[in-house]
Formats: structure tokens, sequence, C-alpha cells
């Protein structure tokens, strides 16, 4: 898992800030009096889903395969965002054995936003802030039971939150 | 170092809501600077949230989330007084990690 893991040397914290080949994740564990487990790991991260530029072939990247509409699937946006910048989305389910949320930014650069693990024990909602360049149709998508689940909302930006 | 996340998990019944606020650019790739130069790429990649030997959350983020990101979720367990674990990596490869109290 990592090269220091199981040494229990309390008196000394090794951060590494550097970027390193093949992104291993700096640990800062030796402050635990317990062996540390694993931690937030950057090949964990989908790079070719966060690169695609429509709603399809993201799905089709992060999670092999495509949404149908539900309306077990909350998405909370405002309908007018002042500023594009920081958008308030909250994405909510009452669907069963939910295990993932994505949510996609349609006319964004690069369609998805953010995507989301859910374990068993973790309840199917998040909230978090996300940039908008325009006016868009915001997709919020649950996977549930090895299905996708969608549900669509459209945001208009006065000022748009992706550049100058 | 002062951390760059902060975290508050507030424990109710038998869940435990979350809500982490974490410092960071999350430049897009798409803004220019002063100087007309595009400023590179630098968010925020995955963030995972670990509670008792287990991760209960884990974000996967791309640079359409905003400036200094905000997370609330939810998850059922944990009781006042249990570490919760957060930790962070960029497309840089830069990190941060913070235990928690959850209260």
């Amino acid at each position: 898992m990592n090269e220091f893991g199981g040494v229990p040397d309390r008196g000394r914290r090794i951060i590494l800030k550097s970027a390193v080949a093949g992104g291993i994740v700096g640990l800062g564990f030796g402050s635990f009096p317990f062996p540390a487990f694993a931690n937030a790991d950057a090949k964990d991260w989908p790079a070719d889903a966060f690169k695609q530029k429509s709603e399809a072939d993201a799905l089709k990247a992060l999670y092999g395969k495509s949404a149908e509409a539900s309306d077990k699937v909350n998405l909370d946006a405002p309908e007018i965002a002042e500023n594009g910048a920081v958008v308030p989305i909250a994405i909510t389910s009452t669907l069963p054995n939910v295990t993932g949320i994505a949510i996609l930014v349609l006319e964004n650069p690069f369609t998805l936003a953010a995507a989301y693990k859910i374990p068993e024990g973790t309840q199917a909602a998040a909230a978090s802030r996300l940039k908008m360049a325009k006016t868009t149709k915001v997709v919020a998508v649950v996977e549930s039971g090895g299905k996708l689940y969608s549900a669509t909302k459209e945001v208009k930006v006065t000022v748009g939150g992706c550049g100058g | 170092m002062a951390s760059t996340i902060r975290v508050r998990a507030i424990a109710s019944g038998d869940t435990t809501e979350v809500q982490s606020l974490i410092q960071h650019p999350m430049d897009s790739g798409f803004v220019k600077d002063a100087k007309g130069e595009v400023i590179p790429p630098h968010h925020i990649e995955v963030v995972q949230f670990e509670h008792g030997g287990k991760t209960v959350f884990t974000a996967l983020w791309g640079p359409a989330v905003s400036k200094d990101p905000y997370l609330k979720f939810s998850f059922k367990g944990g009781k006042k007084g249990d570490d919760l674990k957060v930790s962070w990596v960029d497309n840089k490869g830069a990190t941060d990690t913070i235990t928690a109290k959850i209260q």
C-alpha cells in the first residue's frame, strides 16, 4: 500500500508535498497511534471520464452505461445563479442501494464536474458548490443496484465562472 | 502549517453529518492571469473520509468544482468522540490530512 506502512513512529511526521511520478500520495500518519489506512489516492481518479465533452461519453467512461430519467433522484440547484463560480448543488435520492452519485454540467468545457462513491451505510446525498461557464443544464446521476438514474435541471447563469 | 481542511462532524441519532471546507485554488485551466497567460489546471482530484477503519465517502473532483470546495454528506454510525479522518490529493500530487473528532 505504501512504503511507510506499519512503522508506528509517533514522534515523526512525514509529509511529501512534491508530486511523485505515478501519483503516490504523501502520508503524514506518524502522529497516529494505530496503523493508518489508505489515504486519498490519485490513482482512484478517473482521468478519462473527466475529459469527456458530452453527457453520454462521460457516463460511459465513468460507469460504462447510460442513465434513465427518474423522479427518485432529487437535484437541488438554483434557477438563477448570479455568480457562475459558486453554484450550490445538492443531490439526494430515495433509491435503494445507492453506490455512486455523479454531477454533470452540460455546457462546461468538460461535462463531468464531480463523482462521489457511496459505500454501504452512507446516505445517498451530497452537497457541494460548482463552477458553471454559462446557462446550462445540470444532470444528477445516481447509481443504484447497478443501474443509472438521472434528474435534469436548467440553471441560468448571469456571470460565468469559467474564465476571463 | 495550519491545515487546509476544516471539518465538522456532528452525530445525531444513528447518523453523522459531515461538513468540510478545504482551502484550495481549484484552478480550472481555462482562466487567464493579468498577463493573458493561462493559469494551468490545479485542482483536488480525490477526497476521502474514513471512520472506524472504513471509507465512508469518496469524492472525485474535476476542475469544475468551486474554489475552496465545500462538501456535505451523512453516514450511518459514528459516535461523539470518534475519529473521522479526511485526506485529499490534487493533480500536482500535493496532499493534506486531518483527523477530527465527531461532535
